[in-house]
């Protein structure tokens, strides 16, 4: 039972907080506000908060000048594709080891972590030379697969951690009704699950989207999703800084949203199911 | 708890993933491995003749032996690489695990639209990496048009130039900026899971305020506090966007990642640069150990 | 038809046998009840029936037919499970429907099914809702609407009363048995209640670590338990066993005698004791008395209105014609 606390000290805890939250918040904030301003606004001394003319002439000249529209198809393709695919691969085997659990179940759980914990940098090359000899350098195909071998372990633990909170009784109940594994998976299992399907789904969405290693390694035009068209800002374009942040809101807007749907399902995937 | 039919089933059905993993965890190593004890600088004429070179050993690269890796240590950028990579994951994790449990205390108190300020704090963690390097860089530490330039001549003082005066410093901060909210959800989490009966029984028993933390809250958010000191370390030490459109690796923020990465493509020593990886995949597994048996630990429960 | 033949069924889980190789027989339309304590291997044994597990060796005819590798969708077995297993995401019609339409059988024959199972079991208003908007005793009863319209050559039932409370357990307890009677089809039900046990099976199969202790209707288990095992496990409150001096007089290692085939008195009798806690039921008293020698506290039925208290001194004498004796090795001397 928590206890009354006084209107005071609820009203002190809220404008602490509160100024801490819009501190951490506010180099979002000041891009999005900077987006809707002229360049010289931008970077007026002293700086102008909100009292200014708005003007949407970046997103214009942005969307314009860099043909942007392909940038971001290609994050949605990639950071899609990636997420679609590992989903596919990863529902049976998640199945697998939450239903038909074996002595091997826990450690081939922990292999699979421990791939994720390659660093990058260490098979840069190697990955990097086969997308030569593939010809899939600066392909969207590569980065598919690439991110979806990086995602896998955390999608695989993640709906494993699902799986699990899902009784058993109900799947040997449907198999008792005559279900057979394909009807008990799409008929029972997955419906039953859809809440942690969708947030596995999105929280790799995210992940995938705003990766940043391959995708600014193996890309150059063709396959460049937003990541590359915000690192192609550091100079001397990002002088322009209403139009650095007009990019810069594009390129973040979308996962925000999402990513504030996902706060809970954070937790959970990115500790492997360690903290809920 | 099964039958032969479903395990026959589950193995099965657990191919694929495991196939795929395995592909991807061994092929790129072992051509790490290999091109680690290769004389192997593209830019200067060495070759890969054909496709069958990845399963013959690449037989136009010439074995040079541990002489990658006795170069790669010796070289004059390692150790100071390896400086850098300390403090930028040292720092980080210092700020965002002390601002963290202080935050996560702070969100667990009782306020009005606690949603939304969580909303406003966890929102860094979504921001892509290019972006808020970027926007760090010119909107806010830019030594003449940046806020904090403004900043500081409002107060009368000069302008710091925060990328070539303290860089490292600087890293850390916009680094901070966006682990800061991943350990505050996560030490959050952690918090609320915390049964307040423990407090009130310990406020019974005469705790004051600083014992019931030291006591009861701090011993309960142990085990949160590891594992976020493990997960960021593994992706601190792969931390890459944030120096690449910052520095470049400049004034001294060249990690041990970005010194691998600058030997592999940009000075294409690629030889080189494998024996720095097969370092660094060492260096990542010491810490996944540790990780790895608390998860496991949680597994058997 | 229903006749379930458990031919040296055995099962291991790894090194360990849980359960020895034990035959059975469960005749057609019987309502044979598996109980003992938890672990003793009973729902394991329901559960190698049902197919949901392999057996380790043996064999389990159904009907006379080879079922040992049959999964469990092809036994013609329907199960109700302890959490009732109901598909939360499915109204009370679908789940209803659910193992018919696995079966692939023509909707007008499914929907005449299920308003027969909805009319029978008091569903018909709920048959639109979700398994979350019911409550337990709802829950169970569609449960066991899902189990009935497939016509099953046999219902196994896991345990299906326990998550009910006390009240609603009696209920259910009554409809199951009514259900069996109306239906008249093979049911296997485990429990690890006695109580259960003994109101609702014609055929009671006690179980300890696998081993099958004894079987026999309800009557014949309280009478003439096989051991001290049953004699223990079967009646409440449980049959005290007393060994030593007076075991020993009748030529035994163990005396059984029931609490309610003690009789109490105030003036004199064979044994004194001291009153320890004596339990007002109403219509009953039992009360526990300390100091008779081999078994302590001794547990004794009293008529309802007896009055004792705690620290008074009771004579008591056991009814002869209903003394048990058993040997050294628990075995019921004849």
């Amino acid at each position: 039972m928590a206890r009354a606390v006084t209107t005071r000290r609820k009203a002190l805890n809220t404008a602490i907080a509160w100024t801490i939250g819009l501190l951490i918040f506010f180099p979002i904030l000041w891009t999005i506000l900077t987006s809707f301003k002229t360049e010289a606004v931008a970077i007026a001394n002293p700086p102008v908060f909100l009292n200014f003319d708005w003007t949407l002439e970046n997103y214009r000249v942005v969307m314009e000048r860099s043909d942007y529209m392909r940038f971001l198809w290609n994050s949605v393709i990639i950071a899609g594709g990636s997420t679609v695919l590992g989903v596919i691969i990863a529902v049976p085997a998640a199945w697998s080891m939450a239903f038909v659990p074996s002595r091997r179940t826990k450690d081939i759980l922990l292999w699979m972590l421990s791939t994720k914990m390659l660093p990058a940098v260490g098979v840069l090359y190697p990955i990097y030379l086969l997308c030569i000899q593939l010809g899939l350098l600066d392909s969207r195909i590569a980065l598919v697969v690439i991110l979806m071998l990086i995602n896998l372990p955390i999608i695989v633990w993640m709906l494993y951690t699902y799986f699990r909170e899902i009784p058993g009784e109900i799947l040997e109940a449907a198999r008792m009704d005559g279900a057979s594994l394909k009807d008990e998976i799409l008929y029972v299992l997955t419906p039953m699950a859809v809440p942690g399907i969708a947030s596995t789904l999105l929280l790799n969405f995210i992940l995938a989207w705003n990766e940043a290693f391959w995708t600014l390694n193996l890309t150059s035009v063709d396959a460049a999703p937003l990541t590359a068209f915000i690192a192609s800002y550091s100079s001397p374009e990002g002088l322009f800084f209403a139009k650095l942040s007009a990019a810069s809101t594009m390129a973040i807007a979308p996962i925000l949203i999402l990513g504030w749907f996902s706060q809970k399902q954070l937790v959970r995937g990115l500790t492997f199911g360690a903290v809920k | 708890m099964a039958t032969q039919h479903s395990r026959a089933a589950a193995r099965f059905m657990m191919a694929p993933a495991v196939f795929v993993l395995l592909v991807w965890m061994l092929v790129p190593l072992s051509l790490t491995l290999i091109f680690a004890f290769k004389r192997f600088m593209p830019l200067r004429g060495d070759r890969i003749e054909s496709g069958w070179d990845f399963v013959t050993f690449f037989p136009s690269l010439d074995w040079v032996g541990f002489d990658n890796f006795t170069r790669f240590v010796s070289s004059s950028a390692f150790w100071p690489s390896v400086v850098t990579t300390l403090v930028i994951v040292g720092g980080v994790l210092a700020i965002s695990i002390v601002f963290g449990v202080l935050l996560a205390m702070l969100l667990d108190q009782p306020m009005w639209a606690q949603g939304f300020v969580r909303i406003l704090v966890i929102a860094p963690f979504f921001v892509m990496p290019t972006v808020s390097a970027l926007v760090w860089k010119n909107m806010f530490m830019d030594p003449t048009n940046g806020l904090f330039a403004h900043l500081w001549r409002a107060f009368g003082a000069d302008p710091v130039v925060w990328l070539s005066d303290v860089p490292t410093f600087s890293i850390v901060l916009i680094v901070s900026w966006q682990w800061l909210p991943f350990a505050t959800l996560i030490l959050l989490t952690a918090i609320q899971s915390l049964d307040s009966e423990q407090l009130e029984a310990a406020e019974m028993d005469g705790a004051g305020p600083v014992s019931r933390f030291a006591f009861i809250t701090l011993p309960h958010l142990s085990r949160a506090i590891t594992i976020v000191i493990l997960i960021q370390t593994i992706f601190l030490l792969g931390v890459f966007a944030e120096i690449f459109v910052t520095t470049g690796g400049a004034f001294g923020t060249r990690t041990l990642t970005y010194l691998i990465y600058q030997r592999v493509l940009e000075s294409q020593n690629v030889g080189l640069g494998s024996a720095g990886g097969v370092y660094a995949i060492i260096l990542a597994n010491i810490v996944a150990i540790f990780l790895m048996r608390i998860v496991g630990k949680n597994l058997d429960k | 038809m229903g006749r379930i033949t458990l031919d040296k069924v055995r099962k291991t889980f790894g090194e360990v046998e849980v359960i020895p190789p034990l035959d059975l027989t469960i005749e057609d339309g019987e309502f044979v009840v598996f109980v003992g304590p938890s672990g003793c291997g009973k729902s394991t044994l329901l559960r190698l029936i049902a197919g949901l597990e392999d057996v380790s060796g043996g064999q389990i005819r159904i009907d006379g037919e080879d079922a040992t590798m049959v999964p469990p969708a092809k036994r013609r077995l329907a199960m109700v499970f302890q959490s009732y297993a109901l598909y939360p995401h499915m109204s009370v019609r679908k789940n209803i429907a659910f193992p018919m339409r696995m079966a692939k059988m023509p909707q007008h024959e499914q929907d005449r099914r299920i308003e027969a199972a909805a009319k029978a079991l008091n569903l018909t208003d709920y048959l639109d809702r979700r398994p979350g908007q019911l409550s337990g005793g709802q829950r169970q009863r569609v449960a066991i609407g899902r189990a009935i319209v497939r016509e099953p050559a046999a219902f196994l039932f896991d345990e299906p009363l326990s998550n009910l409370d006390a009240a609603l357990r009696v209920g259910m307890r009554m409809e199951i048995s009514e259900l069996h009677k109306k239906l008249d089809t093979t049911m296997i039900y485990v429990t690890h209640d006695q109580v259960e046990a003994m109101t609702m099976a014609d055929k009671i199969v006690v179980l300890r670590a696998g081993h099958i202790e004894q079987v026999g209707s309800p009557l014949e288990l309280y009478r003439t338990p096989r051991n001290t095992f049953v004699a223990g496990f079967i009646g409440s409150p449980r049959m005290n066993l007393i060994e030593g001096a007076a075991a020993a007089d009748l030529g035994a290692h163990t005396m059984g005698i029931r609490p309610e085939h003690i009789d109490v008195s105030t003036g004199a009798g064979q044994w004194q004791g001291t009153v320890g806690v004596a339990e007002h039921l109403g219509s009953d008293t039992f009360i526990h008395i300390h100091g008779i020698p081999g078994c302590d506290p001794l547990t004794v039925r009293a008529d309802g209105e007896v009055s004792v208290r705690h620290g008074d001194t009771v004579h008591l004498t056991p009814q002869t014609q209903h003394i048990h004796r058993f040997g050294a090795d628990g075995l019921r001397i004849a």
